[in-house]
């Protein structure tokens, strides 16, 4: 449904987007997983016509973004980082204004938004602008989908959203899914991407990886141990220490501990008592999408702090 | 003497907007030189209980001091004595690192002497020697958090708010910046911190869950975990701020 070869987009000097070439099939819920200034928007203004790549193109159901972008902006749905909708309009208002536009009416497309919908029509009178962060979002992507679409871009639409909301947003694309819309969505949050059927993570304008989210994790090559202590930041100090330990992070109360091979754990215990932190507990774990996420960023030595010239 | 250690004392503190409780009557203190995570579900009234504890906003009803100044009566007192960073960061894009570092300084009452002295201080902490005359436009983001947390406490205030300071931050840089804030405990400083990455609530001290305006639960990340029988504080808070969607 959507392809994209060898894009490229610099700004003043600054490469945005280094020569990015994947697809997304037909009906599958793609994600694009990295921090900001990855690259994620510059890529979805390209995809919806609203920006030029300086090299490399992008098909749209065969279409050029290019040369056929009419036929793009007619069967595309975007919802942008920003809230774009007009705040002095109400729900309604928007929602008639989106529809007439594309030359639809709300009545022949109700079924796409109806479960989205349905939880604002008590507000259906009530200004855009004055709604709340996940109203605003739901009455966003109710616009984005109007029409129709056959592809749904979604540029960070659980950015700064509680987790509550989060995951009823991500209820909704599964039920859109279903429906059988296209969906590309970007997102900062890693664990996001086990809820897309694939997943591309984007660091600096390049891509990382792309596969299955099980692909991904599978896919890591180091040996990782979750360690228990008392002391988190205490703890990691002295592991990062460890010439064995290729990195140690911390996930919530729990280390990650990265090695290329298997670590003495009798010898990390021991380390880790003589440095004052008591009782730890070493266990083999599992690599999560953010494990690989941190990973690739050392191995491609795409940190933030190893670039600016 | 139980006051001189408590930074934050917060009695019966409310905000109404009209007729809606924004902040409920909350009551809860933070203690000096810990991590205070603030949690709460977009609406639960965390943004408007963080400009009442700032002086930014006057509270309706109830008490609050921070700092040992009268968030009421004492708001210009108050605002010597914090450091605010927010997730959209203040700091001036088209003035260089060095220049905002002195500009926030100036602000914050600091000598002359003490700026310079505080700005190499700070740029060699955050190796930053080589860009120092960058303007803070061009720089990545997570540069530019660590900058502005840097920034919050030049003054060495008695607590810095973070108000979602690593949103959208990459995982390594993320986590970069909490050791930023753990070295600030060991300064002394406190720190009152949101965030919607539930993991990071793990590195608090205490954490405090906001829902619909009243302040649910107060505890160590651990008890909270033991209490509501869950692995992790995402869980947690899922549990507890699951609220009736059509309430608005």
């Amino acid at each position: 449904m959507l392809e994209f070869k060898n894009i490229s987009k610099s700004y003043e000097g600054q490469e945005a987007l280094k020569d990015i070439s994947f697809d997304v099939k037909k009906g599958e819920l793609f994600g694009l997983i990295g921090p900001d200034g990855a690259g994620k928007s510059t890529l979805f203004r390209i995809l919806t016509t609203v920006l030029l790549a300086d090299n490399g193109t992008a098909l749209f159901n065969g279409h050029d973004v290019v040369d056929d972008y009419k036929y793009v902006r007619k069967n595309v749905g975007y919802m942008p980082g920003k809230f774009s909708l007009y705040q002095d309009l109400s729900v309604k208002e928007n929602l008639n204004f989106f529809a007439t536009i594309f030359g639809t009416s709300i009545k022949e497309n109700y079924d796409l938004i109806k479960d989205i919908y349905q939880q604002l029509e008590p507000f259906e009178n009530r200004r855009a602008g004055a709604l709340s962060g996940g109203m605003k979002q739901k009455l966003a992507l109710s616009c984005a989908l109007i029409h129709k679409p056959m592809v749904l871009v979604l540029d960070e639409p659980t950015f700064g959203v509680d987790a509550v909301s989060r995951k009823e947003f991500w209820d909704m694309l599964k039920s859109l899914k279903a429906k059988g819309v296209t969906i590309i969505v970007s997102t900062p949050y890693m664990d996001e991407a086990s809820l897309c059927d694939r997943v591309a993570l984007i660091q600096k304008g390049k891509i990382l990886q792309i596969d299955t989210p099980k692909g991904i994790t599978d896919s890591f090559e180091k040996i990782l141990y979750t360690i228990k202590t008392n002391k988190i930041y205490e703890s990691l100090k002295v592991l990062n220490d460890i010439p064995e330990v290729s990195n140690a992070f911390s996930f919530g109360q729990i280390i990650h501990v990265y090695a290329e091979n298997e670590l003495n754990i009798e010898k990390v215990n021991n380390i880790l008592r003589e440095n004052g932190i008591e009782d730890p507990k070493i266990e083999l774990g599992e690599a999560t999408i953010e494990d690989c996420f941190m990973d690739l960023m050392v191995s491609q030595n795409l940190e933030e702090d190893g670039v600016a010239e | 003497m139980e006051s001189q250690n408590k930074v934050i004392v917060c009695d019966g503190l409310t905000k109404t907007f009209g007729d809606f409780t924004a902040v409920n009557a909350i009551t809860f203190d933070v203690k000096k030189g810990e991590i205070f995570g603030f949690l709460g579900a977009n609406g639960a009234g965390k943004t408007t209980a963080i400009k009442m504890l700032s002086g930014l906003l006057s509270p309706s009803s109830g008490k609050a001091t921070v700092a040992g100044f009268d968030v009421a009566t004492q708001p210009e007192d108050i605002k010597k004595n914090i450091g605010y960073m927010s997730q959209h960061f203040s700091l001036y894009q088209d003035m260089t690192i060095k220049e905002n570092i002195r500009f926030y300084g100036g602000i914050y009452g600091l000598s002359r002497k003490e700026i310079k002295t505080q700005s190499k201080l700070l740029i060699k902490k955050l190796g930053l020697e080589a860009y120092e005359n960058r303007l803070v436009e061009g720089l990545p983001l997570g540069w530019k958090q660590k900058l502005a947390f840097s920034i919050a406490i030049i003054h060495n205030p008695s607590i810095v708010f973070l108000d979602e300071p690593t949103s959208g931050v990459d995982p390594i840089t993320r986590r970069q910046f909490w050791g930023l804030i753990y070295e600030a405990t060991h300064q002394g400083i406190t720190v009152f911190v949101t965030t919607h990455y539930l993991e990071e609530a793990e590195y608090c001290d205490r954490v405090s869950i906001m829902v619909d305006g009243d302040l649910k639960d107060l505890d160590t990340p651990q008890n909270l975990m033991k209490k509501y029988d869950k692995d992790n504080m995402n869980d947690v808070f899922l549990y507890m701020a699951v609220r009736s969607k059509y309430k608005e």
